[in-house]
């Protein structure tokens, strides 16, 4: 087992180095100077050198990617253009907020879609299982920006029962957990759980209908288990599959937040990246996606480090 | 041992029974989605979403481009506009109308492109194997290390706003993923005893490929790339949602979702209306691709 975990660690490097490289690239391939943005218009030449100089942008690529990536390493990122800040500070302030949505959307995605799911596949091409699939299309189908704005419609400015924008009455930034501040989540939670409810409804639909099939359960049958007894069993089997499946949807969640923090006005990385492009703020951007990637290869090595622990029958080899 | 045998056999004959030449793969799969009523629904709405992107100039009831102060967010009905007007004071109907022409086409395209450059680079990873396909894959992990929202965002937002940075960056975001599922199927191909025996026979890799290998790999590559559309559809309003596609005037619907997300207080059904169409459309292309999955009974 700890060599199982050493290996998928070292692995994991190669690819947590390719990934810094695609976001050191990303301030490369856009267009126009890096530098046009903070120089003043009539600089002199000079002033241009020294700036080049100052930024590092006149030494060659690898000795530029190796500077940053090892500044990254310990935790700085550079500095916003646009607010002066380091990026580290801003971004970790915003993943927070991001990490909180994402987890109550999954969870809430997890618990609608694993109930969905194990109904559909329990009572497999009856009119439950059909529906069940229905929604589990509409699901995946949805263009959830979309659904954000239909549900802000409906309860905040047709029924007004919940705040459209924001997160939390006293702007962005004190979070409690109390009504007062969990209203503001709630539209945007339930909106995010859409996309992870098809997907995970979809998964366990299949898994269980799979197990069903299997002989162990005509087994458990011909012994007189009750329903519940064969129900825990079919628990069991599917539980480290949906698992697996929920935390690899959180990493989406957690990357593909921008639209819907866009539509809510949530405070988190989705907001700090919309923002980021549109001053142009490469710096902030790079630092954004950069956290957002390094967060999702890890949770990806989670995933499966935690899978195969509970999982007996997948090989660790 | 008599060695006088007469061998008076009976002339070969050149009749042949006629045999019924067995259908081909691909007319049962178009028989079983003909069966498929979701199938022939889906492929109903897309055909008629097609027809409308092409004649879109001819069908619009008035200039999609035509702006007026007075008639701006006008209700569901109103005298003249079907769909009401948009924040401008456009026709929605006829901006619906014209916006079915850049919506599928920045859904579309990006798959299209990867598909033919991703099922190559998967297909020459997986015939090559050993150090090639080490190389390609590790480096297809990359980009598969990222969410693909995240990745196609982090592209277009530092190419710029642009139909054509959008298309590129969607482009990048589905050539890993295609790549993956033609390199998985590949390999599993290369290792049949009929690639064996062509290798064997002498038949260069190019001509093993060729005959051997494509008619094995591109369907189930295929059916993967269709169940991508939808979520470049999604995708490629997204980018326009957030500004970073398709620009003002043209009509795209993600784009016209943004300039009417003002407008959600005074003209909530109106401002909806963008967004039905993505979904409808995306709703299509994903019951199409399921049915053309069991269709070709490819396992997912």
């Amino acid at each position: 087992m700890i060599f199982y975990l050493l290996r998928r660690i070292v692995y994991t490097i190669p690819i947590m180095i390719g990934v810094a490289f695609f976001c050191f690239l990303l301030v490369h391939i856009s267009p126009g100077d890096p530098l046009v943005s903070i120089l003043p218009p009539d600089a002199s030449i000079e002033l241009q050198k020294q700036l080049m100089r100052l930024y590092g942008f006149d030494r060659p690529w690898y000795e530029q990617f190796a500077t940053w990536f090892w500044r990254a390493l310990n935790g700085d990122l550079g500095t916003s253009i646009a607010s002066g800040r380091p990026v580290a500070t801003e971004v970790m302030r915003a993943v927070g907020n991001t990490l909180m949505l994402s987890c109550m959307a999954t969870l809430i995605g997890f618990l609608f879609g694993g109930l969905f799911g194990f109904v559909a596949g329990y009572f497999r091409d009856s009119w439950v299982d059909r529906v069940a699939s229905a929604f589990s299309v509409l699901g995946v189908s949805v263009p959830h920006y979309w659904l954000g704005m239909v549900l802000v419609i409906i309860f905040s400015s047709w029924l007004m029962w919940l705040p459209a924008t924001g997160a939390g009455p006293g702007g962005s930034g004190e979070w409690a957990w109390d009504w007062a501040h969990i209203q503001f989540m709630v539209l945007p939670a339930i909106t995010m759980s859409v996309i992870p409810m098809g997907i995970i409804a979809r998964t366990v639909r299949a898994l269980v209908a799979d197990i069903l099939a299997q002989e162990f359960v005509v087994g458990l049958r011909a012994k007189g288990l009750t329903d519940l007894g064969i129900f825990l069993h079919v628990v069991k089997n599917a539980a480290p599959t949906a698992l697996a499946v929920m935390g690899l949807q959180l990493g989406y969640l957690l990357g593909g937040s921008i639209l819907i923090e866009t539509v809510f006005s949530w405070p988190g990385t989705g907001f700090l990246l919309n923002s980021a492009i549109f001053q142009r703020d490469l710096p902030l951007l790079q630092g954004t996606i950069l956290v957002l990637a390094t967060f999702f290869v890890v949770l990806n090595l989670l995933v499966d480090v935690l899978q195969t622990t509970l999982d007996p029958r997948i090989q660790r080899s | 041992m008599n060695t006088n045998v007469s061998l008076t056999l009976p002339a070969p004959t050149a009749k042949v029974e006629a045999i019924e030449r067995s259908p081909g793969f691909w007319s049962g799969v178009i028989a079983k989605l003909m069966r498929d009523p979701v199938a022939l629904g889906a492929c109903a709405v897309l055909f008629a979403l097609i027809l409308i992107a092409v004649f879109a100039h001819q069908l619009v009831p008035s200039d999609p481009y035509q702006t007026s102060m007075i008639k701006r967010l006008k209700p569901i009905g109103f005298d003249g506009f079907p769909l009401g007007t948009d924040e401008l004071g456009r026709d929605m109907l006829s901006r619906l109308m014209l916006g079915t022409r850049l919506s599928l086409f920045m859904g579309i395209t990006p798959v299209l492109i990867a598909f033919v450059i991703g099922s190559g680079i998967g297909i020459l990873a997986g015939y090559a194997g050993g150090l090639i396909n080490t190389l390609i894959m590790r480096t297809i992990d990359i980009l598969y290390a990222f969410p693909s929202v995240l990745l196609a965002i982090a592209l277009s937002g530092a190419l710029g706003a642009g139909i054509g940075n959008a298309l590129l960056s969607l482009t990048i975001v589905f050539i890993p993923q295609i790549a993956r599922v033609a390199e998985s199927v590949t390999t599993q191909v290369r290792g049949r005893d009929y690639v064996e025996a062509a290798r064997a026979s002498g038949a260069r890799p190019f001509t093993i490929v060729r005959v051997h290998v494509l008619g094995n790999v591109l369907g189930p590559i295929f059916v993967f790339a269709t169940s991508l559309i939808a979520v470049s559809m999604i995708l490629a309003s997204g980018l326009s949602f957030l500004g970073l596609g398709v620009r003002p005037p043209e009509p795209e619907w993600g784009l016209m979702l943004n300039t009417l997300r003002t407008a959600i207080y005074t003209q909530p059904w109106v401002a909806a209306l963008p967004g039905v169409m993505i979904f409808i459309t995306s709703i299509s292309f994903n019951l199409l691709s399921d049915s053309l999955r069991s269709a070709m009974d490819v396992k997912s």
